[in-house]
């Protein structure tokens, strides 16, 4: 359970997600997405119930889990007054990880020719795909993901694929609006409503319609 | 720790050095009321406790400017998100943050103390070492508690109005210390020796503070 003052934001919701396997959270707005994917990036503390995240206890344990995880969030955590090139060094630094490990990154996503702008001249599709590096610049073993194809074009989203995507082999906890979509890249479905469990299974036992129907 | 102490510190330099924003705000303020007070004592010059005073005062003011903005990037723009998921430990952020802002206030003061030498102050300062450590002494106090404030003052969206409430009255000791300390210093007709108690009690106020800062700021950033 998670409240904000005497707001109820997450209460019940009970889901276990095995090593490898995607995770997609359908809700509509203020459902509880965030507060989820939050409290298991270990920014927000649990009030109540048991919160377990890559075998640590939380929020006893949220130290044991830092470094681990991957959060690509609504914010991107980026400086809009640094460039691209220096917020990821910045966080290289942070995590002990190698500089070049951060240029590898910008190359990867395309953004290696304004990998020295300013975040802030960026467009928003740019900055996203500078945040997805910065998300798995220390290479997580579990992503957060907060709807992550927004402001993505079709060749972002391509290029993003093999970092934060199904393939890249990582547990992934993905937030959607998209129903076919978030179904095809998941092995298991949430659907959550003012903070409660709504829906709960495989990802095969539920078709994008009925998805829709709910959510849209 | 020395690692992510080091980069929250490069970190913070340039993003000062990118759009200067804390140090031209203290510094012009500090100026400015120089000025002011240039105008507003009607005295051509000032010396003894009068000066201490006026220097003092100005000085402690302009740094709440830096304190308020010291953690507004963080909290605007997910720097705090972003710190707080890496595995390091939490104290380096104090320590960076801290180091930034007595370095803000040294650069400061490189200007402002000569501005308030030149309009205000009647004798010239003989003893500019002991000047010089009275300063450094209450930067690093001022250092700490403002970092300790900045980062409880910026949960709230009234930081502005915050940052001046708490800090002020907490750096009431160093304020008394260094403007008796200082008095010495600015009388007329050549300075005269500090009485030691002065800066061992703003010296016992930065190590006290400093462990306090140490033991809590863990838990301001806590959700």
């Amino acid at each position: 359970m998670r409240r904000y003052g005497e707001r109820t934001a997450l209460d019940g919701v009970s889901v276990s997600v095995p090593a490898g396997s995607s995770l997609v959270v359908f809700g509509p707005n203020g459902a509880g997405k965030s507060t989820l994917l939050r409290v298991l990036a270990t920014l927000l503390a649990p009030h109540a119930g048991t919160t377990t995240v890559l075998g640590c206890a939380l929020p006893r344990e949220g130290w044991k889990v830092r470094g681990r995880v991957g959060l690509l969030g609504h914010e991107p955590l980026l400086y809009k007054d640094l460039s691209a090139r220096e917020n990821l060094r910045y966080h290289a630094r942070l995590h002990d990880v190698r500089s070049e490990r951060a240029e590898e990154l910008l190359d990867q996503v395309g953004m290696w020719l304004r990998a020295d702008e300013p975040i802030r001249e960026l467009s928003r599709g740019m900055v996203q795909r500078v945040a997805a590096c910065r998300a798995v610049l220390h290479d997580p073993e579990l992503l957060l993901l907060d709807e992550p194809a927004s402001n993505l074009d079709p060749a972002a989203t391509a290029a993003l694929e093999p970092l934060i995507g199904r393939s890249s082999g990582r547990t992934r906890v993905v937030t959607s609006h998209d129903p076919a979509g978030g179904l095809k890249d998941a092995d298991l479905v949430l659907g959550l409503r003012a903070g409660k469990a709504e829906l709960h299974g495989s990802a095969h036992d539920f078709d994008a319609a009925a998805i829709g129907a709910l959510y849209a | 720790m020395r690692r992510a102490t080091a980069a929250v510190l490069r970190k913070e330099l340039r993003l000062e050095l990118r759009t200067p924003q804390s140090v031209p705000a203290m510094a012009l303020f500090s100026i400015t009321t120089f000025v002011v007070f240039h105008f507003a004592l009607q005295r051509s010059d000032i010396s003894g406790d009068l000066a201490s005073g006026v220097l003092w005062v100005t000085l402690l003011l302009g740094a709440m400017l830096g304190i308020a903005r010291l953690f507004v990037a963080d909290r605007e723009e997910g720097g705090f998100d972003g710190f707080l998921l890496a595995p390091v430990d939490r104290t380096s952020l104090f320590v960076a943050k801290a180091t930034a802002l007595l370095a803000y206030l040294i650069a400061v003061q490189i200007v402002a103390v000569p501005a308030f030498v030149l309009l205000l102050l009647g004798p010239s300062p003989s003893n500019v070492g002991a000047l010089i450590g009275l300063l450094a002494l209450a930067d690093l106090g001022i250092a700490i508690v403002g970092t300790l404030v900045g980062a409880l003052a910026i949960q709230s969206r009234a930081r502005d109005l915050l940052v001046p409430l708490i800090a002020l009255p907490l750096l009431i000791p160093v304020l008394i210390c260094a403007a008796k300390g200082t008095t010495p210093l600015l009388t007329d007709g050549g300075a005269h020796a500090v009485a030691a108690r002065w800066p061992l009690t703003i010296a016992l106020y930065d190590l006290v503070f400093g462990l306090v800062a140490y033991a809590v700021f863990d838990y301001l950033l806590e959700d």
